[in-house]
């Protein structure tokens, strides 16, 4: 089986007005449609496998579906754990995408993986959940406003391919709380830590409301 | 609450989305991309791209079009079709897909469904199972099916029922059920097919073979307990519309996505 033609970008664009982001690349699938919804939605963006890339970014995407412990494997040997703990520490413009939302927590029950840790709490399996992988499209629902979410509906359908989801802990774990959805039980689908931010749904395979999200964290990210 | 998804089907052959009966005598039904656009926006809740002429020289053209297809139409993609590998798979999410599925390659080698749940999570592992009753009922009187490959053409020797509970508990997230003996009949899916697999296991049921109208997807949902339903020339040649199911569906009960604007 020959090898895809590779398109992504390899230098940033020329036109200054468009946020620079770097989406991190470890090999867990899912990135040409992030890199394709952020490209739609007017951002500039490189993908990124190495730490050089986050050096001229103004923002910084991880994607991913799978599981954690290889995830994190992969991302030391790209040299990308220390580059990627530092951009959060130092609270710059970062939205992490399903397993990229979950890596931010401290440990996985999924392998008992080690994490980013910059988040506190654990990633669990959904509880009580009628059928596992919950695949398909969930309601949304906000427990605060927040930008991310502008002209979205409460309650909007968005779509979700996972069976474990971060559970925020320790003190202060409800004000990380953006939005909540359920299957069975109900579990934390949208966090926010100053400019840390994450989803367990997939904005890039949401249809409208989903690049709607996506405009959204572009003009947040470069906002300031 | 969870929705009923609604997915049309692009069975793709030599770079054209093709539909046949009973996986014989194709008919070109259009470009993927343009399908993939039109279905997106139409409300579809996600997108199987099969190639169903998997023949290795062809993975090239397949590879190409899925990316064209990825860019048109912003929500999930299954592609299956020559996955043998955990490095097939990786190049087709690579280019763009959501999630594999596998068929053929897994009943050769079941360890392949554990590995590339392991490297990509089981929530990016479809097992595609095409099953055909058995003539002859188990001994109790219940139906029988028996599992097909290589494109619904020949018998393995195994029963679906059990076949779809192993391949779960070796990391499918969510299995393809396609009845050989509806698939393009517009007899309606075989709803005790669906019944039993979705009693024996946890993952989604994807409902596929059969759809003549509205009251099928119900029927597979309601009698079959299929998370998603998946159809083919009944939206290719417009005798549908997803709106109009889904709103069926709505009316009869069923959790639906009612939004739609699913392209760029």
């Amino acid at each position: 089986m020959p090898r895809t033609r590779r398109r992504a970008k390899t230098a940033w664009g020329s036109d200054p007005d468009r946020l620079r982001i770097a989406v991190v690349d470890y090999g867990a699938g899912n990135l040409v449609s992030i890199e394709q919804a952020l490209t739609a939605v007017g951002a500039d963006v490189r993908v990124a496998r190495h730490p050089a890339v986050l050096e001229e970014a103004q923002a910084l995407v991880v994607p991913g579906v799978g599981a954690a412990a290889p995830a994190m494997r992969r991302l030391a040997r790209q040299q990308l754990l220390a580059p990627i703990a530092r951009w959060v520490r130092e609270d710059r413009p970062f939205l992490g995408i399903c397993l990229g939302l979950q890596l931010l927590f401290e440990v996985s029950d999924e392998d008992g993986a080690a994490m980013f840790g910059v988040l506190p709490g654990r990633v669990e399996r959904l509880q009580d959940a009628p059928t596992l992988p919950h695949i398909g499209w969930n309601q949304v629902s906000r427990r605060r406003e927040h930008p991310l979410f502008d002209g979205i509906p409460d309650g909007a359908d968005l779509y979700f391919v996972h069976s474990f989801a971060g559970v925020p802990g320790g003190p202060g774990a409800a004000d990380a709380i953006l939005a909540e959805t359920t299957h069975g039980a109900t579990f934390v689908s949208a966090v926010a830590n100053g400019n840390t931010l994450g989803v367990q749904f997939h904005p890039e395979r949401s249809g409208a409301d989903g690049l709607r999200l996506l405009t959204n964290f572009v003009r947040w990210a470069g906002g300031r | 609450m969870l929705r009923r998804r609604i997915i049309p089907c692009l069975d793709v052959a030599n770079g054209r989305v093709v539909k046949g009966t009973r996986f014989v005598d194709l008919v070109d039904e259009g470009d993927p991309p343009e399908l993939a656009e039109r279905y997106a926006l139409e409300g579809a809740d996600e997108l199987v791209f099969l190639d169903i002429t998997a023949a290795p020289e062809r993975r090239g053209t397949l590879l190409d079009i899925v990316e064209r297809t990825a860019r048109r139409a912003f929500i999930p993609l299954t592609v299956g079709g020559g996955v043998r590998s955990v490095t097939d798979m990786r190049r087709v999410l690579r280019a763009g897909a959501d999630k594999v599925s596998l068929n053929t390659a897994a009943v050769a080698d079941p360890t392949l469904i554990t590995r590339c749940a392991r490297r990509f999570g089981r929530q990016a592992v479809v097992v595609a199972i095409d099953a055909r009753r058995m003539t002859e009922p188990a001994p109790d009187g219940s139906p029988r099916w028996e599992v097909l490959v290589r494109g619904g053409r020949d018998p393995v020797g195994l029963d679906a029922v059990a076949w779809a509970a192993r391949v779960t508990s070796l990391g499918a997230g969510e299995l393809l059920v396609t009845s050989i003996d509806r698939d393009g009949t517009q007899s309606g899916y075989d709803t005790a097919l669906l019944r039993a697999i979705a009693d024996r296991v946890e993952v989604p049921v994807i409902a596929s073979g059969g759809a003549a109208g509205p009251d099928d997807f119900i029927a597979a949902v309601l009698d079959g307990g299929a998370d998603a339903v998946l159809a083919a020339s009944i939206f290719h040649r417009r005798i549908h519309a997803i709106a109009d199911i889904k709103a069926a569906m709505a009316a009869a009960g069923i959790p639906v996505r009612l939004s739609t604007e699913g392209a760029a």
